[in-house]
């Protein structure tokens, strides 16, 4: 009989020796793992490259639109003074450079300048637009004076009055629908400005039969309201969120998932090289592979997230993109890096079980992992995604990964505010985790 | 059958069918290995050599009757039981990216061995095996003799009692055959059972002192060598081979 002094030894023992035993299998899986030289380069250059080129790209997106100008090619065909207003109204939305195009050049030698890429948009102001213009002022100041009970004679309706032939805009086919949208946008803001301008003319004109001071004409343009922007962040600061807060969390997540390539693949070579085989007849259990392989691509996902956060926030500056703010719960970061990168970890491993081949594990894995990152919300805002999916989309953990980033990093939130995204998360990471050894099981591997 | 008390290996009436198939490679299966043998088990392809070493070395479950090792029921202390053994598979069964004293080094802690074991094990393995001038070279360069002489450290890096190997020199050299094949019976005068396969029976016959033909599932004779050979008028084992199995091709 073991006094409870010995029963403790022996435990104490027995816990040590399981640790070394832990901490060899550890070793020989980083041994192997340094090994694979382009592994490791997929494993850490992918996500760098990712971060920086869909950064730059969408930073660089935001700049055209922000602080850059769009070239636009205009031919003015109107000699009077609205087509001249247009211009101004144009030039002020401070979104395009304009080139001049003389009046008598035709519709195809604009398309072929656009197609030789001298600009991506072209207005042409038809040559009738002041006098249709004017014509339709006239129309709606008399329409209005007579609502309020007034009547004027010095309004001219034609048959015709109120149709003002519409402004051409030409657009190259690489620009995206977004973007034309927005170059729309700007469009008619400018075009309402001269608009109102000329009803407001007809109408003053019409009750005091002289025309609006300048002053007043003035006056009454630029009394419009203004928008002031505020980001809603949880830690109340203003900051707004640049492009690097967006993009390098996310394609951090995609690369830890990415990892499957190097563990799915580790797992099936070692279920195909007969090394698993002699494992099953060793006096240890199998359990303790797995986690070792846990702990050993756990470390190597942390360090990922690592190396790309701190490119974001020490080299992204020097190259011209915006820098990498880390939130204020940097605990809160780190504890979702690691659940991230266990769930990442788990998922690797799972593939690795079921997959009878290395072509198999990468295949899989890599579809998957894009088809997930699709669905939850990496390629497309998951607010953006249609009803049907938004199921499917809380079914991938990259979602969930995603949305606790983004909870720190753009909505300046703490572990507590993302705590509804990591239960999800971890629910998925178990599961992932049962199904692992239940192939385990079922294949007789423990 | 009466059964001797010091077996390495007592298997009674084993029955074992693999999943999703009708026939069963054993039914009723009985064997008996002493301490101290040096046991040849062969048969034509497909007799179920392999199937059986598997099943003595827990790695197929098998449904009915036991399998004792050492006295020790493998079903009912399977991870226990696997540290009385060495296992020698045909196939390369270690990590080709590490070095031979890597490999030995993570083998050995995962047979039970404390580090100072392994380190002093680690050395004389590779010494006796001709492997100390590239131990901390990747496996993956070097010849298949090599990574034999490696398969072969890894299995007996913890002293096994008994010693199962499946083809040990299949594909080597006659400069290494001879080296491995001497060290079992060095081994083997130690203290350690060996339990072998292999078609290279002019080997088998250098090495076993007790073999065992199976044929479809069932052992056809077992005895020792000699006494095989004076009971079927044979002078070889590739004699005794044929004269038991028959001279047709087996799939």
């Amino acid at each position: 009989m073991l006094s409870p002094l010995s029963h403790s030894l022996f435990h104490l023992s027995y816990s040590l020796f399981t640790m070394f035993k832990l901490w060899s299998t550890i070793l020989k899986d980083m041994r192997i793992l340094t090994r694979d030289r382009l592994g490791l380069v997929f494993m850490f250059v992918m996500p760098i490259v990712l971060a920086v080129v869909i950064t730059a790209v969408q930073n660089s997106t935001f700049e055209m639109l922000n602080t850059n100008t769009v070239p636009m090619l205009i031919c003015n065909r109107d000699t009077g003074e609205a087509g001249r207003q247009m211009q101004t109204a144009i030039e002020k939305v401070g979104m395009f450079s304009l080139k001049q195009v003389t009046p008598n050049v035709t519709d195809k030698e604009i398309s072929d300048r656009m197609h030789a890429k001298d600009a991506v948009i072209a207005i042409i102001i038809p040559a009738d637009f002041t006098q249709k213009l004017k014509e339709k002022a006239d129309v709606i100041a008399k329409k209005a004076l007579q609502n309020f009970g007034m009547q004027t004679g010095k309004a001219v309706v034609t048959t015709n009055s109120g149709q003002v032939q519409p402004i051409t805009l030409l657009y190259h086919p690489v620009l995206q629908e977004s973007f034309r949208h927005s170059i729309q946008g700007a469009l008619k803001s400018a075009l309402q400005v001269v608009q109102n301008k000329e009803v407001l003319k007809s109408i003053y004109f019409a009750m005091n039969e002289t025309a609006i001071p300048d002053s007043l004409e003035k006056d009454l343009m630029n009394s419009q309201v203004g928008i002031v922007e505020i980001p809603v962040s949880r830690d109340g600061s203003r900051n707004i969120p640049n492009a690097s807060q967006h993009n390098v969390p996310a394609w951090t997540v995609f690369a830890m998932f990415f990892i499957v390539i190097s563990l799915g693949g580790s797992v099936v070579r070692e279920k195909l090289n007969g090394s698993f085989v002699r494992l099953k007849t060793l006096p240890t259990n199998y359990l303790v592979a797995l986690i070792s392989k846990q702990l050993t691509y756990l470390f190597i996902t942390f360090i990922q997230a690592l190396v790309v956060f701190s490119m974001g926030i020490w080299l992204f500056p020097s190259m011209g993109l915006p820098r990498l703010n880390l939130p204020a719960d940097v605990i809160g970061v780190v504890i979702v890096t690691l659940i991230c990168g266990w769930c990442a970890v788990s998922y690797a491993i799972m593939i690795g079980v079921f997959a009878k081949t290395q072509e198999q594990a990468n295949g899989i894995g890599a579809v998957s992992i894009v088809l997930m990152a699709a669905v939850g919300g990496l390629l497309v805002p998951s607010f953006a995604m249609p009803e049907s999916f938004q199921f499917v989309m809380k079914l991938s953990p990259l979602h969930w990964c995603l949305e606790a980033y983004y909870g720190l990093f753009l909505e300046g939130g703490k572990l507590k505010d993302v705590i509804l995204n990591i239960i999800p998360l971890l629910g998925i990471s178990f599961a992932i985790q049962l199904i692992t050894l239940y192939g385990l099981k079922r294949k007789n591997l423990i | 059958m009466e059964f001797m008390s010091n077996a390495a290996v007592l298997i009674k009436d084993l029955g074992f069918t693999y999943p999703r198939q009708s026939t069963s490679c054993f039914t009723h299966l009985n064997l008996e290995v002493q301490e101290g043998e040096r046991f040849g088990l062969f048969g034509p392809n497909g007799a179920g050599k392999t199937t059986l070493m598997n099943c003595m070395t827990g790695l197929l479950k098998f449904s009915e009757g036991s399998i004792q090792l050492l006295g020790h029921e493998i079903a009912d202390h399977k991870k226990s039981v696997n540290k009385l053994f060495g296992f020698v598979p045909q196939d390369f069964s270690f990590y080709q990216e590490l070095s031979p004293a890597e490999n030995l080094a993570f083998f050995g802690a995962w047979s039970g061995l404390q580090k100072a074991e392994i380190k002093n094990k680690t050395a004389e393995l590779l010494e006796v095996l001709g492997l100390t001038e590239v131990r901390n070279k990747k496996v993956e360069q070097f010849s298949g003799g090599m990574k034999r002489r490696v398969n072969l450290a890894i299995g007996v890096i913890h002293n096994p009692r008994i010693l199962f190997l499946d083809e040990p020199t299949v594909g080597v050299d006659v400069h290494t055959r001879h080296a491995i094949i001497s060290y079992l019976k060095k081994l083997n005068e130690d203290g350690t059972t060996l339990i072998y396969t292999s078609h290279q029976l002019s080997e088998a016959e250098d090495l076993c002192n007790k073999v065992a033909l199976i044929d479809d599932g069932k052992i056809i004779a077992h005895d020792t060598l000699n006494q095989l050979m004076i009971d079927h008028k044979e002078d070889g084992l590739e004699g005794l081979f044929i004269n038991l199995t028959g001279k047709s091709y087996r799939n």
